[in-house]
């Protein structure tokens, strides 16, 4: 299975098992260069797994994820960050000591072996970078805040903007919105269409007003299978999904 | 200038805090104790090193290693090495069957010099060795266990069981090491004789210099990137990970740079005592040494090595009158540490400090607000995160 394909993420046949239980059971998923992908589905559909198979937290039992015709499949969590691409977790993990400076630097990617950060220094091209993706998270004035103090909001803009420090070319959230009031929804929203363009970016989200408004296509899993993809509009007539998630 | 003194001292702050340490360790100390007195400091100051390197590993990166002993003794077998050679010269070793050999080696039958122990004729390799030997041993066990995610209890277990290995390895291979008795009867370093009243004066002032040294470098590794990174490990390993970062790199990283702190101070322990034995090896003094640290606050340098000298000093005055009842000092002194000040000394000390310093800004702003005057406001130092 060595042929190229356009797609940025390609996965095929993807398949877990957890002692006999597939979680994710031949998963067919491609994802296109400035996409914006929305996952939806019940609970324990499988959503959080597929992205812990892509950054390679958990190992799959069969299938291939191929990232820019480069197969994910057995490689180390680091390296495929250092691919490009980028995780955020479901509940929002920040570096609660650190002050939001902070936290933006150390994910700046340079200086990730012990020695070359042994040897890292704040230059101004770091200095310059944090200042420009605290400005596009909203939080140019906390600079200086630590981390534990964020609202929960902030603390998932803050999460975003680790991300963004790495320039993934691949960006994928987990329920970037939960906890966050209507304000910040709108502001997420607005954030998200902003960096879109120059990646792609994977979203599993539950809230279908929120998803209505950034989904470029969605794609819905029930019981680890794909159940149907197609634009919202396509989604919201489609009645198996009416009756598995959205009609409840 | 200014960030020398924030990167190498760790600020103002930092600075005091050496300022009294050195002030204690290279003034008051050897003005006000016999010479007797003084080499026992000096012993206990070598455990400091150790002490040192469990504030990196268990402290800032959240690894406890229960077998720190493995590189104190290594470290200390290397120096002891090299020292036994040079004392074994043959006109002083004449009467033996083998002479120019250890006298150990004579006892057990041996005939000739182990290979093993060939290289430590050069004083260099010797010294290189103290340092090298012990980071080795460390990269390689924690390359091992650390790919493979081995954290926690079970890495703390399994440094217990390579210090009872390495012990009974030394005790077992007598014709090799000195077994049980270990190496003793060291008596020059390279013809500078080390038992003299003057040597052991100058040996004291070595320890303390490169012990203040070695603080120093480490504030720089902890005010820069590293020291972030092994917060933020501690915190968040996943997230760390989930960054492009190899996080078994750096506890491997720490892990030897607590064993080189830990093989300098057995190299030294051993110029200061003049013997070295697998006593110092194994399980007991690898867990006196994570008291210590613990006692005096594990996130703490500074803590760790006034830890290390109070229970050191605490065991040897209280053993010299209750030999008894001093391992149930220690036993209730870890778990008072463990339960009640889990921050070890350093923490009350932060605790107090936390209390008395908004009470006397209070007390000066009221002053300064009462007569009115125009003196400027008199700058009171930040409370900021514990001292490190």
């Amino acid at each position: 299975m060595s042929y190229n394909t356009s797609f940025l993420l390609a996965i095929e046949d993807l398949t877990v098992s957890f002692d006999g239980f597939k979680a994710v059971d031949g998963l067919n998923l491609y994802i296109e260069r400035n996409e914006l992908r929305v996952i939806i589905g019940p609970n324990g559909a499988g959503k959080t797994t597929v992205l812990d198979m892509i950054c390679g937290k958990t190992r799959p039992t069969a299938g291939s994820i191929r990232f820019r015709n480069r197969e994910l499949v057995g490689m180390p969590e680091h390296q495929i960050v250092r691919a490009g691409v980028g995780r955020k977790f479901q509940t929002p993990s920040i570096y609660e000591n650190l002050t939001v400076f902070e936290n933006l630097e150390v994910s700046f990617p340079r200086g990730r072996g012990v020695a070359g950060c042994i040897a890292f220094t704040r230059t101004a091209d770091v200095v310059e970078r944090v200042h420009k993706v605290a400005g596009e998270i909203f939080l140019a004035e906390l600079l200086d805040t630590p981390g534990a103090l964020l609202s929960h909001g902030q603390k998932q803009w803050l999460e975003i903007g680790m991300l963004l420090m790495q320039e993934p070319e691949l960006l994928m959230l987990d329920e970037p919105v939960a906890g966050m009031s209507a304000g910040e929804r709108e502001q997420t929203a607005e954030l998200l269409k902003r960096i879109t363009p120059g990646r792609s970016i994977v979203i599993i989200e539950h809230d279908m007003e929120f998803v209505s408004r950034i989904a470029h296509k969605v794609t819905v899993l029930h019981l680890g299978k794909l159940l149907a993809e197609g634009s919202m509009e396509q989604i919201r007539n489609n009645p198996k999904v009416v009756e598995v998630y959205l009609g409840h | 200038m200014n960030t020398f003194v924030e990167r190498f001292l760790g600020g103002r702050r930092g600075l005091v805090n050496l300022a009294i340490l050195a002030l204690l360790l290279l003034v008051v100390l050897p003005l006000s104790l016999s010479v007797f007195r003084l080499n026992l400091v000096g012993k206990y100051l070598t455990f400091a090193f150790v002490a040192l390197g469990l504030v990196m590993l268990w402290g800032k990166g959240g690894v406890l290693s229960l077998g720190q002993g493995v590189f104190f003794g290594l470290g200390g077998y290397c120096m002891a090495t090299f020292l036994k050679l040079e004392a074994s010269d043959p006109v002083s070793t004449a009467i033996q069957s083998t002479p120019g050999i250890p006298d150990f080696m004579d006892w057990n039958q041996l005939k000739a010099l182990p290979a093993l122990w060939i290289p430590f004729k050069s004083l260099p390799f010797s010294l290189l060795a103290t340092v090298l030997v012990p980071s080795l041993v460390a990269f390689v066990i924690g390359y091992a266990m650390f790919k493979r995610r081995v954290g926690g209890v079970y890495f703390a277990i399994i440094t217990q069981a390579l210090a009872l290995i390495l012990s009974l390895g030394i005790d077992g291979n007598q014709g090799l090491t000195g077994g049980r008795n270990g190496i003793t009867d060291l008596r020059t370093l390279w013809g500078w004789d080390i038992r003299t009243q003057h040597a052991q004066y100058i040996l004291y002032f070595v320890t303390c210099a490169l012990l203040l040294l070695c603080i120093v470098g480490l504030q720089w590794l902890l005010s820069g990137k590293l020291g972030k990174m092994l917060l933020a490990m501690s915190e968040r390993e996943d997230r760390v990970r989930f960054s492009g970062y190899d996080v078994s790199m750096y506890k491997v990283f720490s892990f030897c740079l607590a064993a080189a702190l830990s093989g300098i101070g057995g190299a030294l322990f051993v110029l200061q005592v003049g013997f070295i034995s697998p006593s110092l090896v194994g399980i007991v003094p690898s867990i006196e040494m994570v008291i210590f640290a613990a006692v005096g606050g594990r996130g703490s340098l500074f803590g760790a090595i006034y830890g290390t000298l109070l229970v050191s000093a605490g065991k040897s005055l209280f053993s010299e009158s209750f030999p008894q009842l001093w391992l149930f000092c220690m036993g209730g002194l870890f778990i008072a540490v463990v339960v009640l000040f889990p921050n070890g000394l350093a923490g009350l000390f932060d605790q107090l400090g936390e209390r008395i310093l908004p009470w006397l800004k209070r007390r000066r702003e009221s002053a300064a607000a009462a007569p009115a005057t125009l003196e400027p406001a008199i700058e009171t130092p930040s409370e900021k995160g514990a001292s490190s």
